[in-house]
């Protein structure tokens, strides 16, 4: 191979990761110190030692852990929703004849171009006469089930499963349902996981239609930032070490689970 | 083979189970009009009634859910557009097409127009090139290839709002490492808050730190797929790196860097958060210095209360998406020097 990598692209990456990490890393040395760091002529370069007084005053300032609660809630539940619903849709377009089953498919790809803005007035009116604003339920209900989802799920299945093995299942009596659940949800797994980490992590950032029907009484972790940062004087080490605090839980779940979303991503380019 | 009714009882449709019918005629019958033959247990003719609707009660949660919170806002977004419609107060009068010409005849509109435009390319050109970059520069004989990935996906993990806020330091006016730092090689400091390109630029840079890694991880799966002898025989040719890249790699991943493209456009246009809080007052800027169509929009709907004219915005925003998506298109199909595929 001639195309073994020599100093400079090494070199390169490494610049580039380190660009990467270097507002995360600031944010940590801006919110592990008081409040005079931001007007120090020379800013520290190693994190001080307020981190934990800064992340008292951020539960102090703001409801935090209901904020934290609420999201990891949304998250989960959105998350686990669309795995199934999208498992289930997907399945259905891979492997199983319907008449229309073409023409809905595309109409669900086409659905993936319209933008949330569009819809957003009129789903704010439903919600506040539902009474659904300022409620999880306003997060949750419009995000059960995707047409991202249902598209991921199908390309993965389509060749995950071989036609065979539903037909066999069938022979043997198995009920549609029966074969779902014993032969299209253990192939799916490895999609399923991906999805879940996708949906999760979507749910988890989404700042514009929490705040929108989210109140500051019942926030999301993104909607408390806001309120940290929203006042006449804004503490940047109070703000920027809850943001740290917001990113915790899902640098965790990446160290935990980065290798597969590298894969995700990667694999949905090539079947996109 | 068990897909298919053992006898097709008379004058039903043949098997809508049996492959790809495409629109044969009009809906299954449902069991109780079907002539059934004597043949059939009970047992057959439920597993016969689970064949056929199950696909549809398994996709019927999308639709379902579609129909409710997408297809029907999509509709009345329309609708609440044509009305006088406050806020509080809901619904009012009919006025026509009046919101659209306020929209129109507003300058704040214009203005978050043009930053929207200014921000998106100020965010998708660079990003897409050092996407490119970067995807070459994995696409090579990495050790801890892993690790590599790994690493550029890293600020993916930080939601939007806590960039902005990060961003919104660095780039500060007075105090922000950024000034200082140029302040270094004797630049002046740079009113980033102030300034409408310097606030385009900074908001444009959250936009770039947060996706250009996870773009480039696209882009290298497709460059993984180009196959490799090509690469030999340039290289026998004489071409080097660089001219192996632009010659080769470009066009062959063509489709993938347009699919990036597309995307980046719908999400460029749709900037709301990095606008909303780049400062502490979230109206974009004194003067709306950074104020985007989408930021524009909540402005008028849940600031001035005014959901009628806020949602001519959301018809016009749309519109706005497709004919960008649809220019993009084919200006992107000139990628490549207009290679073939």
């Amino acid at each position: 191979m001639n195309r073994r990598p020599g100093f400079l692209v090494y070199g390169l990456l490494t610049a580039f990761v380190l660009g990467s990490a270097a507002p995360l890393y600031w944010s940590l040395i801006v919110g592990s110190h008081d409040k005079s760091v931001v007007t120090q002529r020379v800013p520290p370069f190693i994190p001080g030692g307020e981190f934990f007084s800064n992340a008292q005053r951020v539960f102090d300032t703001v409801e935090f852990w209901k904020a934290l609660g609420n999201s990891l809630l949304v998250s989960t539940v959105c998350a686990t929703s669309v795995v199934f619903f999208c498992t289930l849709a997907g399945y259905a377009f891979a492997k199983l004849r319907f008449r229309g089953s073409n023409a809905l498919m595309v109409f669900v790809v086409a659905t993936l171009a319209i933008p949330t803005q569009l819809g957003v007035i009129p789903l704010f009116i439903q919600m506040a006469k539902l009474g659904w604003t300022g409620t999880v339920w306003a997060i949750i209900v419009p995000t059960l089930v995707t047409a991202f989802g249902v598209f991921f799920m199908r390309q993965y299945l389509v060749d995950a499963i071989p036609d065979e093995l539903i037909e066999a299942a069938r022979v043997d009596g198995c009920t549609m349902f029966g074969i779902f659940r014993n032969v299209a949800i253990p192939a799916a797994r490895p999609a399923a996981a991906i999805l879940w980490l996708f949906t999760f992590m979507t749910v988890w950032t989404d700042f514009f239609w929490p705040m929108i029907v989210m109140p500051s009484t019942n926030p999301t972790v993104q909607i408390a930032l806001q309120q940290l940062q929203s006042g006449y004087y804004v503490d940047y080490a109070l703000v920027l070490c809850a943001a740290v605090l917001s990113t915790i839980p899902l640098l965790i779940l990446f160290v935990l689970t980065g290798r597969q979303l590298v894969a995700g991503i990667m694999q949905g380019a090539v079947k996109g | 083979m068990s897909s298919h009714p053992p006898t097709a009882p008379a004058g039903e449709v043949p098997s809508s189970t049996s492959p790809a019918g495409p629109a044969r005629s009009e809906e299954p019958l449902p069991q109780a009009t079907t002539p059934v033959p004597p043949g059939l247990t009970w047992r057959q003719r439920l597993s016969r009634i689970d064949v056929r609707f199950s696909p549809y009660l398994y996709i019927s949660p999308f639709f379902l859910l579609f129909l409710v919170i997408g297809m029907f806002p999509l509709i009345y977004t329309g609708y609440v557009s044509v009305h006088e419609w406050s806020l509080i107060g809901g619904k009012g009068e009919f006025v026509g097409l009046d919101n659209y010409r306020a929209v129109f005849e507003d300058r704040y509109f214009w203005r978050a127009l043009r930053n929207t435009v200014s921000i998106f390319l100020l965010s998708s050109v660079p990003q897409v090139i050092l996407a490119l970059i970067i995807a070459g520069l994995l696409d090579t004989q990495l050790r801890a290839r892993t690790f590599w990935r790994m690493s550029i996906l890293v600020p993916f993990v930080v939601a939007p709002a806590a960039v902005t806020l990060i961003f919104g330091n660095l780039f500060g006016d007075r105090y922000g490492l950024i000034n200082s730092a140029i302040g270094v090689i004797g630049i002046d400091p740079v009113a980033w808050h102030v300034d409408t390109l310097a606030s385009h630029i900074a908001i444009a840079s959250m936009v770039n730190w947060r996706w250009t890694g996870y773009n480039a991880l696209i882009l290298l799966a497709a460059m993984q797929a180009v196959p490799r002898d090509l690469y030999e025989s340039a290289a026998l040719d004489g071409a080097g790196k660089v001219r192996q890249f632009r010659s080769i790699t470009i066009p062959m991943i063509r489709p993938t860097v347009i699919f990036v493209i597309i995307t980046s456009t719908i999400g460029g246009l749709q900037i709301f958060t990095e606008a909303r809080l780049f400062d502490n007052v979230g109206l974009g800027g004194s003067d709306r210095q950074w104020q985007t169509v989408t930021l524009y929009l909540w402005e008028l709907g849940w600031r001035l209360r005014n959901l009628g004219m806020a949602s001519a915005v959301a018809w016009l925003l749309f519109l706005f998406i497709v004919m960008f998506a649809l220019v993009n298109l084919l200006l992107s199909r000139r990628i490549g020097g207009g290679g073939k595929s």
